[in-house]
């Protein structure tokens, strides 16, 4: 079975917590994290995390609400975007 | 493999604060092995099966948007032109018949738009091309999602100048039929109309293609105007550089929406369209990328110039992104749905002249603008004329979506509401064509060597 892998970018304003949390958001949801990477860019705190989600039963559409929702909760902005999307877009 | 945060977040910020997406995904429908006598069999067989392919583009497009995190905005079907279904239908208002079950197809699946009512006349026209003519401002008033189309010109057949007279005196009527003369605004004239356009209004599947087809529309000036802000200090080499690294970036977000939704409605997939389209939104507009390139205004001197630099970056980006890049690919500059084109004919810096001028490097024509009401029919297929010949000699498409709006004199503003924005009533030159267009008969092919 083929992996499904997505990437999670958080953006928003520092504080304490954000990766712990939304590590443990996926980790209930049954995605495995791959790798995390962090940069303050443009004065904006960004988080990117690669899941890999092929055995999560929330899928896709289910971890996109949830972390929407937790992203509100923080007063964050949150996507998610397939990594064939990151992949076509950024390599040849 | 490894991607950097800079590249994920760029991709996310594209989206979030830059409008970047998939602006529509076009199913093409063959429709001739439907053709029958009996109008309403062809319109109920058309509508079932419309209904039906509609309903499932909705759906696996909202499905892959879900999955791959990129927005799909609209979802359309176009259909063989209407002229050819109809023509063996002897009940008169078979062109009527077809369009209502058309648009109740298109509202029954929830697709936005359905394009393809229309005929290809650049040369002459059949019966059944002049029965959908003078239906139109019947068909375009009384339904919904409905589009139509006319090709008039092209650079292998010249011009019909015969349809293009009559077109001004069915645009007259398309504009009384309804407010603010909407029904013009889902009706295009052209000249070298391509075949797999996913844009609307001028969207239809054409002669060559297969019985379906899967089209895909990026759009994202959003992107380029944020890019070409960030180097202010770039020279046009460089800007062009760093247009086409962007535009790259999105059309392969595009081809992969395209490729896996064709997949997985089990159609081929046809073309990537890399047209630059605006939207109503603030931020969303073509114009503001030229002033963003050093332009006080759209339709200052420069203009024409600083359009076909960014219009050659498109494509170069484009091309080199997608083997599949087609349809009109280039850059919509409609009037009443660009904030900068609507300001820069409210202050005067953007006239219809200058407007035609930019059309000539820019593929996709006059493209909703409100002239004044008692615009005669003769000046509107004077104007047509003007801007297909720009196709026709060029060996591109042009196209004109024009609205004589009701009532209205120069300096009026008439809203359409959502995606069709506003637009500011445009002067007319005074001096009159009429006599030239009503010479009628067909305007010669153009050479197409001794090129200077």
């Amino acid at each position: 079975m083929e992996k499904e892998r997505v990437f999670v970018v958080v953006l928003g304003k520092d504080q304490k917590g954000i990766i712990a949390q939304v590590s443990g958001l996926l980790f209930k949801h049954g995605a495995n994290i791959e790798d995390v990477q962090q940069k303050v860019m443009d004065g904006t705190f960004v988080m990117t995390m690669l899941a890999d989600i092929t055995e999560s039963a929330s899928g896709s559409a289910g971890l996109r609400r949830a972390l929407d929702e937790l992203a509100e909760s923080l007063g964050l902005k949150v996507m998610l975007h397939n990594e064939a999307v990151i992949k076509a877009m950024h390599r040849i | 493999m490894e991607f950097g945060v800079e590249e994920v977040f760029e991709t996310a910020g594209m989206i979030l604060f830059e409008h970047f997406d998939i602006r529509a995904v076009t199913l093409g429908v063959n429709l001739k092995d439907l053709i029958d006598r009996d109008a309403g069999r062809l319109a109920q067989d058309a509508g079932e099966r419309l209904a039906g392919l509609g309903k499932r583009l909705v759906s696996e497009a909202g499905a892959l948007s879900e999955s791959m995190g990129l927005p799909i905005i609209n979802k359309r079907l176009s259909i063989t032109p209407a002229a050819w279904l109809i023509e063996p239908c002897a009940q008169a208002d078979a062109p009527l018949v077809l369009a209502q079950a058309l648009d109740r197809a298109a509202c029954e699946a929830g697709v936005d738009f359905i394009g393809g009512f229309g005929a290809l006349v650049q040369k002459g026209t059949t019966a059944a091309d002049r029965r959908v003519m003078e239906s139109l401002p019947q068909v375009l008033s009384s339904t919904q999602r409905l589009c139509g189309f006319l090709n008039l010109a092209s650079t292998l057949a010249g011009m019909n100048m015969d349809a293009i007279v009559r077109l001004g005196h069915i645009l007259k009527d398309m504009a009384a039929a309804g407010p603010n003369g909407i029904a013009c605004a889902k009706f295009v004239a052209f000249c070298n109309a391509p075949e797999d356009n996913p844009f609307m209004a001028g969207a239809f599947h054409g002669g060559g293609e297969a019985d379906a087809a899967l089209n895909v529309g990026i759009s994202g000036p959003g992107v380029v105007r944020a890019v070409v802000d960030k180097h202010p200090d770039a020279d046009l080499t460089e800007l062009s550089e760093i247009i086409r690294r962007t535009v790259f970036k999105i059309t392969r977000g595009g081809e992969l929406v395209g490729r896996e939704l064709a997949r997985r409605l089990g159609v081929p997939f046809g073309v990537v369209d890399i047209s630059l389209a605006p939207t109503t939104a603030m931020g969303d507009s073509v114009g503001r990328i030229l002033e963003g390139m050093g332009l006080e205004r759209v339709g200052a001197p420069g203009t024409t110039a600083a359009l076909a630099l960014l219009i050659d970056a498109v494509k170069k980006g484009g091309a080199m992104a997608s083997g599949r890049v087609g349809g009109l690919s280039g850059t919509f500059i409609p009037v009443s749905e660009d904030e900068a084109m609507i300001e820069a004919v409210e202050v005067g810096a953007l006239s219809l002249e200058k407007l035609e001028a930019m059309t000539a490097v820019c593929s996709v024509g006059l493209d909703m603008f409100a002239v004044p009401g008692d615009t005669s029919a003769a000046t509107l297929s004077a104007i047509i004329a003007d801007e297909l010949s720009i196709g026709m000699a060029n060996d591109k498409t042009t196209g004109v979506r024009v609205i004589p709006a009701p009532g209205t004199v120069a300096g009026d503003s008439v809203d359409f509401g959502g995606l069709l924005g506003r637009a500011p009533v445009m002067p007319v030159n005074r001096f009159s064509g009429a006599a030239f267009v009503a010479r009628g008969g067909r305007m010669p092919a153009p050479v197409r060597s001794l090129r200077n």
